[in-house]
């Protein structure tokens, strides 16, 4: 099942909370909604299912107007954050659900709803788990019944809003491993929303990055990552240091930076900000640098500092503590970038630099 | 649920407080519930079982307990429908008014019930409001079952929607969400998920309902008219045979009253217990 979104427009009273998504996902992708808090993952997720409705737009589905659809005939697979199990049903009940609820002439016998349950089950790795009820069961094992539940219906779109969230990490990384091979199995075109842009990467086939109600960039996650398109979407991918610098003739000039080891595209003269990333900035020990180290403080892997530059610009970079042993408090360095991005004037943002 | 026992290593406390609080809530329903309800068992029985089998039977008496059965079978269900529509509705959607309805429903709870009588009898009365319209129109609603059940169901109408309502706010509306998306139907979402939360403090806001409808004075005296054999309810025709000096008599049915609240007080208990 293809997605196709136009323009659309979801407004809470005065707040514009989507703001003209225009979206195409292709049938059998796997595609991540990523964006900070509050940026509408979940509302767009809501209008797909049939759950909220846009003040405008456009949303088909394999040529099907789906906004003339209720939620019901939609038949998506949605999972939520807080996995919305049945209380009062166990776990075969409650994977039974979407079955049981069919039109008398549609819906299978009972023998081969529990069948059907019982393959689910076996599919989810939760056999034991059948006779439990959701207040019984741990967040992960009820992220899978959540997830079985949808799934028993066959849905063609499986949408799941933040689906890792209550999770720790090493459950959150099985279950990662286990979602795609999920989606592989069953052949459904699935969004899953998340703010946890590795998750994100990890997982899905293209990126969706929203910001504040708009589709900031659109792409597969490499590209994503190495050419950010906005400055928020750099922002929000960890590009935290920037930097004032002028380009000149094609080059970048900046006090105390050391461009020799960055490739970038080509970029009009004139003032400029480079994004990096704090670990992609290497520290060179010299005596005329314009960079002093102010704080140092060590995370085990990691030292983390506190820099002074020109013109009170303070920056916080990283870099793996076994290369870092020869750097000081007080001490004076040069800045080598070895990847970033750089945009035209990016708005000013309050943690990044005091300038 | 209960919160499990402390190990035995806890610290003792005194036990001197509690057990003078104990004995003080003891002694006090004693004498504030158990004595008087045993009286009346007592009067009631004092002169005899022929005698208190001949009050109850007694048509006027037996016409008050059938009119008061009734009362309660077709307040109840019209209660148990509004309260559960009008929690769903708090419960679910914010408009405009959302608060003034909640203070709506429930203002049955703080004015006394003899000014809903009142307020009928203003409305409905020979010189009220609609009065007039009604007797042209040949229909009778005071002094008659329209007006005695109207006034029961404005004195109970807060008890289902006030038990139900907390459990429908904390259930919160994805429950119904995921249901909707597995293909359920309206009706089905009710039946199958918003029902089950909420069975157990439906049925104990229903018997608390019940109860009032059974045992309501104030309203129902002020619009029953007061008719023996024909709007007395139960109350009405305990407090009339008190009036008569007819004191067997009266005992006699305040015990059917009584029996009610106990069977009801057994009901309440036992699905506190099944709440936890
Ligand atoms: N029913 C509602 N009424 C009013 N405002 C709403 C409603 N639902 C969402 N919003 C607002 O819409 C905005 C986007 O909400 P949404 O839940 O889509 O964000 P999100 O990207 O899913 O965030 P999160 O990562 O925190 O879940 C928020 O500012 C929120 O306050
Ligand atoms: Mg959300």
């Amino acid at each position: 099942m293809s997605i196709t979104i136009r323009n659309l427009t979801r407004r809470f009273g005065q707040t514009e909370v989507l703001r003209g998504i225009d979206l195409e996902i292709r049938s059998g992708e796997l595609v991540a909604l990523l964006g900070p808090s509050g940026s509408g993952k979940t509302t767009l997720l809501k209008i797909i299912a049939g759950l909220d409705w846009p003040d405008a737009g456009q949303l088909t589905v394999s040529n099907e107007d789906w906004l003339a659809k209720k939620a019901q005939e939609r038949r998506t697979g949605f999972v939520f954050q807080h996995y919305a199990l049945f209380p009062h049903m166990n776990v075969r009940e409650n994977i039974a659900f979407g079955l049981r609820v069919l039109p008398a002439a549609q819906r299978p016998a009972e023998a081969d709803i529990a069948g059907r349950v019982a393959k689910l089950l076996h599919f989810l790795q939760i056999d034991a788990l059948a006779y439990r009820f959701p207040a019984e069961l741990s967040g992960g094992q009820r992220q899978r019944v959540a997830l079985g539940r949808a799934l028993a219906i066959d849905p063609e779109v499986l949408l799941l809003d933040e689906p890792f969230g209550a999770l720790d990490a090493q459950v959150r990384r099985d279950l990662r491993r286990w979602l795609r091979e999920v989606h592989d199995a069953t052949g459904s075109t699935t969004i899953f929303v998340t703010h946890d842009q590795e998750e994100a990467f990890e997982l899905a086939d293209r990126v969706v990055v929203m910001g504040a109600g708009r589709i900031e960039q659109i792409g597969r996650p490499d590209e994503i990552y190495d050419n950010p398109a906005t400055p928020f979407v750099a922002r929000f991918l960890g590009l935290t240091v920037e930097l004032p610098v002028v380009v000149r003739g094609g080059r970048i000039e900046a006090e105390g930076l050391d461009i020799s080891a960055l490739t970038l595209p080509a970029h009009p003269d004139g003032p400029a900000t480079l994004f990096l990333r704090p670990a992609d900035i290497g520290l060179v020990p010299d005596p005329r640098g314009s960079y002093r180290v102010t704080e140092l403080s060590s995370t085990g892997a990691l030292l983390r500092l506190r820099l002074e530059g020109p013109a009170d610009c303070s920056i916080e970079v990283e870099t793996p503590r076994r290369l870092g042993q020869n750097l000081a408090v007080g001490q004076t360095v040069l800045l080598r970038p070895e990847a970033g991005q750089i945009f035209q004037q990016a708005a000013p943002r309050a943690i990044a630099h005091a300038a | 649920m209960q919160a499990p026992p402390p190990g035995a290593l806890a610290p003792r406390a005194s036990q001197f407080v509690p057990r003078l609080l104990i004995g003080v809530a003891l002694a006090l329903t004693a004498i504030f519930v158990v004595v008087p309800m045993a009286y009346i068992f007592h009067r009631a029985f004092a002169e005899g079982w022929r005698l208190f089998a001949a009050n109850v039977l007694e048509p006027n008496t037996l016409h008050a307990i059938g009119l008061t059965a009734l009362v309660a079978v077709l307040v109840l269900p019209v209660n148990i429908a509004f309260g559960i529509a009008s929690a769903w509705l708090i419960a679910r959607f914010t408009f405009p008014g959302r608060k003034l309805l909640l203070t709506l429903i429930e203002i049955p709870f703080s004015i006394s019930p003899i000014i809903a009588g009142i307020c009928y009898l203003l409305l409905y009365g020979r010189q009220g409001l609609i009065g007039p319209w009604l007797i042209a129109h040949d229909m009778q609603i005071l002094f008659a079952l329209p007006g005695i059940v109207m006034v029961t169901l404005f004195v109970t109408a807060p008890f289902v929607m006030r038990e139900v309502l907390p459990l429908m706010q904390a259930q919160g509306s994805e429950q119904e969400q995921a249901a909707l998306t597995l293909g359920a139907s309206g009706w089905q979402v009710f039946r199958r998920v918003t029902l089950p939360n909420i069975r157990w403090a439906l049925l104990y806001g229903a018997v608390l309902c019940g109860a009032r409808a059974v045992g309501e004075f104030g309203g129902v005296s002020v619009v029953s008219g007061n008719i023996r054999g024909q709007t007395n309810t139960l109350p009405l025709q305990i407090e009339l045979l008190f009036n008569d000096l007819n004191v067997t008599g009266a005992f006699a049915a305040a015990t059917m009253l009584t029996l009610i609240a106990l069977v009801v007080l057994v009901m309440k208990t036992l699905m506190e217990m099944r709440r936890g």
